[in-house]
C-alpha cells in the first residue's frame, strides 16, 4: 500500500512537472521571433501579408496566448502534438517512428556502460593501487574530458575509414534485407561504434564512482562483519559489498538521462542514425515549431519517467528508501 | 613532558595547507601551467599571429607541416592554426561566463534554499527539480536557434541549463553548516541573516563549490563545442568546435582538419578537469588527513 | 590442569604507519581455557582491537601483518594458517562481535539473511532450516517476536536489539570461542547490563569462552574470571579479576582501577583519593623502544625505567606484573 501511494504521488507530481515544462517550451516558442507563418512562407519562397494571415488563421495563430496555450495542452493529454508542415506529418506519428532508433541506441550504451562501469569500479576498487585502478582514473578524465562528437569522429576515422570494420553511417544497410538473422546482424555492426562512443561517456562516471563507492563500502563494519562470519570473498565482495554500492550509482544513472539525450544527438549526428537526435537537429534548423515542441515534451517525457523507473529501481536495492517513502 | 611538544601542529591557514597539498599533485600543477598557456594564447595570440582565419591561404587540405602551415589548412584553405589560436578565444571566454553564470544562479539559488528552509527551499527545489528534467543539449539548442547564435545568448543558454548542480551542492553544505555551533554562535551574538549567509556560511561552504565551479568551465566549454559542432554559433566567430563541425564531412581527406581543433578542446578540458582534482583533493579536509 | 584452548606466544603486530613500521602488539602472550571468561583492559590504542583481529585473520590487508610469534588454537597455529582455513574457523570456532552494532550489520539484507548465511556457510543448512535455526537464534537473544522480526532490516532496530543479533550470528555455530571487542560501549547503560547478563547466561549454557575486551572496569568485574591489562601494545600486569583489583600491582592498573571507586570492595588507606592517571598514550612511533612505555605517565619513574623494557615478574602466586618496582610498590 505504501508503495502504491508513493508511486502515485511520484506520478502525479511528474504530470504536474510536465505541464510546467510544456508551458515554458510554447512560451518560449511564443516569444521567439518569428512564427509558423514565416518559416511556412520561407519555405513557399515568400508570401505577401495576406496569405500569412490566412495561414496564422488556420493554426489558429491569430487567437490570444493563453488560449493557444490552453488548447495545445488539451491536445497533448490527448496525445496529439500537432501537425509538422515540415515533414507533413503528425508529429507524435514521426516521434514513433525515429524513437525505435534511439532507445536501442541509448538504451544499450547506458546498459553497457552500467554494467562494465560497475564491473571495473568494483575490480579496481579491490586493487587500490592496481593496474586497473590507473585504468579507471585515466578513462574517467577521458571520458570527462573528451569531446563526445570528436571521439565518436576518430572511432570512425579509426575503424571505418582506415580498417574498414564497421559502416559509416546509417543504422541498416538497404541491400541487404529478408532474412532477419542478417538484418540483425546488420543493425548490430551499425551500433558498434555509436554505442561505445555514447556508452565512453557514462561509462567514465559510473566506474569511477562505483570504484570510489565500493572502496569506502569495503573499509565498512559490516563487510568486516562478513568477514568474520567466515564468508568466501566472492560472498563479501558480490553479496555484501556490491548490494551496498549500488544506490549511489542507480542515483547517479537515473540523473544522467537529461545527459542521454544530449550525448544521443551528438552522436546521432556524427554516425547519421536515424533516430530522435536527428529529427530534433532537422526540426530545429528549419524551425518546425511543432515538432520541435514535440520532441521537447517527449525528452521531458523520457527524463521524468526515467527518474520515476530510478527511484523504484532503488527502493528495490536499498530497503531503507522502501519504508521512508 | 618532552613527549607531547613534538605532537604540537601549528595551526596554519586552511588556504596555505590546500596551496601545499595542491602543489603537491604534480599533474594538477603541470596542467594549471599548461592551461595558463592557453589562457595567454586566448588574450595575446591573436596579435602575435595576426592571420585571419576566416582567409583563403593556401591550397584546401594541405597536409600539417607543409607550405609552413604548421596544422595545415582546412577544405576552403584556411589556416588551421589561426583557426585554433582564435577559437581558443571563444573557449576561454564562454567557458568562464557560462561558468559565472552557473554559479551565480546555483549559490543564490542553493543559499536561499539552504538557509531558510521552509517554503522558500521547498519552491526552490522545485524549480531545480524542473530545470533538470529539461534536456540540456536540446534545450539550449532551440534557444540558441530562436532567439539568435550571438556568444551571449550561447552562454546564457549554457547557464541556464547547467545551473543546477552547483544549486544543490550550495544547499546541502548550507544545510550542514547552519546548524553548526559558530554559525548559532554569530546568530546569537546579532549578525542578520546577510551576514550570516554570505559573510559567515558561504566561505565555509566555499571548497565544495570552487571545486565544482571549475569543473563547470570545462562542461561549458564542451557545452559550447557541441552546440558550434551542431552549427549552432555566431557564423562571424571561429570556434573550436564549428571547425570540426564544417570539416566533418571530409574525413577522407583531411583527418586532421577534425583531430586537430578536437585534441585543443580535449586538452584544454582535460587541464581543467585535473585543476579540478587537484582542487577537490587539496579543499577535502577529509582527504587531507590521509 | 586442562590444556589451554588457545595459547598465544610472543606474539608481535606491526602496523604500517606514515613514520614506519611500529609494533602495536609487542611480545604478548595469554592462554584460554575452555569456558573460561578473560578480557583485555586498557585505554584506547593500547592494542587490545588489533589482538582480536590478528587472532581473527583479520588484520587490514597491507597494513597490518603477524610479524612473529604464535596462536595455538586447539593444536593448529593460526598465525600462519592459510586462508582458507581461517574462513573456516572464523564465524564457526571462533566469533567475533563488534562496539558499533548500528553500523555492523549489513544496512541491505534482512537480520534473518544474516543469522541464516553464516549456519549455511559452516553447518551446509538448507536455506529452509537455516532460517527456522535463525528464528531460535533470535529467540534465544531474547528478542521478543521472532517470527516476526526475522523480516526486518537493522534500521528498524534498536541498538541494544542490533547487538543482540550480533551475538545470535556469532553463537549461530557454537563456536569455542567468542571475542567481544567492546560489546557495549556504544549503548545505553541500562542496556549494556542487559547485554552482559544475556552473555553471562548464553555462556552457561554454550560454555564458550570470552575474550572481552573493554576499557569498562565495571564490566570487567562482571563478566570475567581473569584480566589482561594492557598498555601501548605490552601486557603489563595479569591475573584473577578479583585479586588484581583488590591488589594491583601495576602502576597503570591502579590508575585505572581507582578511577572507578564503586568497584573496590574496601577503600583502603591508599586508595581513598579518586585519582586520574595523567597524560596520553605514547605515539606509535615509540612502540618499539626499549623502556617501560608507561614512564612519562608514571609517578615512581626511575632511571632504569627509561632505559629498559621492565621484565615479567610473578607478583603473587597467580598475578604477573611487568614493572621495574613492583617489590618497592609492595
Amino acid at each position: 500500500m505504501a508503495l502504491l501511494y508513493a508511486i502515485a504521488t511520484r506520478i502525479m507530481y511528474a504530470g504536474i512537472l510536465l505541464l510546467a515544462v510544456i508551458i515554458l517550451n510554447f512560451g518560449m516558442m511564443h516569444l521567439a521571433p518569428g512564427d509558423v507563418a514565416d518559416s511556412i512562407s520561407q519555405s513557399m519562397g515568400g508570401a505577401d501579408e495576406e496569405v500569412l494571415n490566412e495561414i496564422r488563421a488556420t493554426y489558429g495563430l491569430d487567437r490570444p496566448f493563453i488560449v493557444q496555450l490552453g488548447s495545445y495542452i488539451g491536445k497533448v493529454l490527448r496525445f496529439d502534438l500537432g501537425y509538422s508542415f515540415f515533414y507533413t506529418q503528425p508529429v507524435s506519428q514521426l516521434i514513433l517512428q525515429k524513437l525505435p532508433a534511439t532507445l536501442l541506441l541509448v538504451l544499450t550504451a547506458q546498459f553497457l556502460a552500467l554494467i562494465v562501469g560497475v564491473f571495473l569500479g568494483v575490480y579496481s576498487a579491490q586493487r587500490p593501487n592496481g593496474l586497473s585502478s590507473h585504468f579507471v582514473s585515466f578513462f574517467a578524465l577521458f571520458g570527462y574530458s573528451a569531446p563526445v562528437f570528436w571521439s565518436g569522429l576518430l572511432l570512425l576515422i579509426g575503424f571505418s575509414l582506415h580498417i574498414q570494420w564497421f559502416p559509416v553511417a546509417g543504422m541498416r544497410d538497404v541491400t541487404i534485407e529478408g532474412n532477419f538473422l542478417e538484418e540483425a546482424i546488420d543493425i548490430i555492426r551499425h551500433m558498434v561504434l555509436p554505442v561505445i562512443t555514447l556508452a565512453s561517456i557514462f561509462l567514465a562516471l559510473y566506474s569511477r564512482l562505483s570504484r570510489a563507492t565500493m572502496m569506502e563500502v569495503l573499509g565498512s563494519d559490516y563487510i568486516r562483519t562478513a568477514k568474520s562470519k567466515g564468508l568466501t570473498d566472492r560472498e563479501i565482495i558480490y553479496k555484501h559489498a556490491l548490494k551496498n554500492s549500488l544506490s549511489p550509482v542507480i542515483t547517479l544513472a537515473g540523473l544522467q538521462f537529461s545527459a542521454v539525450v544530449s550525448g544521443a544527438i551528438l552522436v546521432e549526428s556524427v554516425f547519421s542514425w536515424p533516430g530522435l537526435g536527428t529529427l530534433a537537429f532537422e526540426s530545429i534548423i528549419a524551425r518546425d515549431t511543432p515538432t520541435i515542441l514535440g520532441i521537447l515534451f517527449f525528452s521531458a517525457l523520457v527524463v521524468i519517467v526515467g527518474n520515476l523507473l530510478t527511484d523504484l529501481t532503488l527502493r528495490l536495492v536499498d530497503p531503507r528508501v522502501r519504508t521512508n517513502g | 613532558m618532552n613527549n607531547t611538544d613534538k605532537n604540537i601542529v601549528k595551526a596554519r591557514h586552511p588556504f596555505t595547507e590546500a596551496f601545499e597539498m595542491f602543489s603537491k599533485n604534480i599533474a594538477a600543477v603541470i596542467a594549471l601551467i599548461v592551461l595558463f598557456l592557453i589562457i595567454l594564447i586566448a588574450i595575446f595570440g591573436p596579435t602575435l599571429y595576426p592571420v585571419d582565419p576566416f582567409d583563403m591561404v593556401w591550397m584546401p587540405f594541405s597536409p600539417p607541416g607543409e607550405e609552413g602551415f604548421i596544422f595545415g589548412t582546412d577544405y576552403l584553405g584556411r589556416d588551421l592554426v589561426a583557426m585554433i589560436v582564435h577559437g581558443a578565444r571563444v573557449s576561454i571566454i564562454i567557458g568562464l561566463s557560462a561558468a559565472f553564470v552557473t554559479v551565480f544562479i546555483g549559490v543564490s539559488v542553493g543559499a536561499m534554499a539552504g538557509f531558510y528552509r521552509g517554503w522558500v527551499e521547498e519552491v526552490l527545489m522545485r524549480i531545480t527539480e524542473f530545470f533538470q528534467v529539461l534536456p540540456t543539449l536540446l534545450f539550449a539548442m532551440v534557444i540558441v536557434a530562436l532567439f539568435g547564435a550571438s556568444l551571449t545568448m550561447i552562454t546564457i543558454a549554457i547557464g541556464a541549463v547547467s545551473w543546477t548542480a552547483v544549486a544543490r551542492i550550495t544547499r546541502a553544505e548550507f544545510l550542514r553548516i547552519r546548524e553548526l555551533e559558530y554559525v548559532t554562535a554569530s546568530r546569537a551574538s546579532g549578525a542578520n541573516n546577510f551576514i550570516l549567509m554570505f559573510g559567515i556560511i558561504l566561505p565555509n561552504a566555499l571548497p565544495p563549490i570552487i571545486v565544482q565551479a571549475a569543473l563547470m568551465v570545462g562542461s561549458a566549454i564542451l557545452f559550447e563545442a557541441g552546440l558550434s559542432f551542431l552549427g549552432l554559433t555566431d557564423p562571424n566567430v571561429v570556434s573550436w568546435g564549428q571547425v570540426i563541425g564544417s570539416n566533418r564531412s571530409y574525413l577522407l581527406d583531411a583527418s586532421f582538419t577534425v583531430t586537430i581543433p578536437g585534441a585543443a578542446i580535449f586538452i584544454t578540458v582535460l587541464c581543467i578537469s585535473l585543476v579540478g582534482d587537484g582542487l577537490n583533493d587539496a579543499l577535502n579536509p577529509k582527504l587531507r588527513q590521509r | 590442569m586442562t590444556d589451554p584452548l588457545l595459547s598465544v606466544k610472543n606474539l608481535r603486530i606491526e602496523l604500517n604507519t606514515r613514520d614506519g613500521v611500529a609494533p602495536v602488539i609487542d611480545d604478548f602472550s595469554f592462554d584460554l581455557f575452555p569456558g573460561e571468561a578473560i578480557s583485555f583492559v586498557g585505554e584506547s590504542g593500547c592494542g587490545k582491537s588489533m589482538t582480536a583481529l590478528g587472532i581473527m585473520g583479520l588484520l587490514p590487508e597491507g597494513v597490518g601483518k603477524i610479524a612473529s610469534g604464535s596462536i595455538n588454537f586447539a593444536g593448529e597455529d593460526l598465525s600462519s594458517a592459510e586462508q582458507k582455513r581461517m574462513r573456516n574457523i572464523r564465524g564457526n570456532e571462533i566469533s567475533m562481535i563488534f562496539q558499533e552494532p548500528m553500523t555492523s550489520l549489513n544496512p541491505v539484507y534482512t537480520i534473518g539473511e544474516q543469522i541464516a548465511e553464516v549456519l549455511r556457510a559452516h553447518q551446509g543448512l538448507s536455506k529452509q532450516a537455516s532460517w527456522t535455526k535463525a528464528i531460535e537464534l533470535l529467540d534465544a537473544v531474547r528478542i521478543p517476536n521472532p517470527q516476526a522480526r526475522i523480516s526486518d532490516y537493522p534500521f528498524q532496530m534498536s541498538g541494544g536489539q542490533r547487538q543482540r543479533v550480533m551475538i545470535a550470528i556469532a553463537l549461530a555455530c557454537e563456536p569455542k570461542i567468542l571475542i567481544a571487542d567492546e560489546p557495549t560501549t556504544a549503548l545505553d547503560v541500562t542496556v549494556q547490563a542487559q547485554i552482559f547478563d544475556l552473555l553471562n547466561d548464553l555462556r552457561k549454557q554454550t560454555g564458550t569462552a570470552i575474550i572481552l575486551i573493554t576499557h569498562d572496569m565495571g564490566a570487567v568485574a562482571e563478566m570475567a574470571e581473569r584480566m589482561i591489562v594492557m598498555y601501548a601494545g605490552r601486557k603489563v600486569e595479569e591475573g584473577p579479576v578479583q585479586q588484581v583489583i583488590d591488589n594491583a600491582g601495576h602502576p597503570y592498573t591502579q590508575g585505572l582501577i581507582s578511577c572507578v571507586p564503586h568497584i573496590l570492595e574496601k577503600l583502603t588507606a591508599k586508595r581513598q583519593m579518586l585519582q586520574e592517571v595523567p597524560g596520553i598514550v605514547p605515539s606509535l612511533r615509540d612502540f618499539g623502544k626499549d623502556q617501560c612505555l608507561f614512564a612519562s605517565r608514571c609517578q615512581y619513574v626511575s632511571e632504569k625505567c627509561n632505559n629498559t623494557r621492565p621484565t615479567e615478574n610473578k607478583f603473587s602466586s597467580s598475578q604477573t606484573v611487568a614493572c621495574w618496582l613492583t617489590e618497592s610498590i609492595q
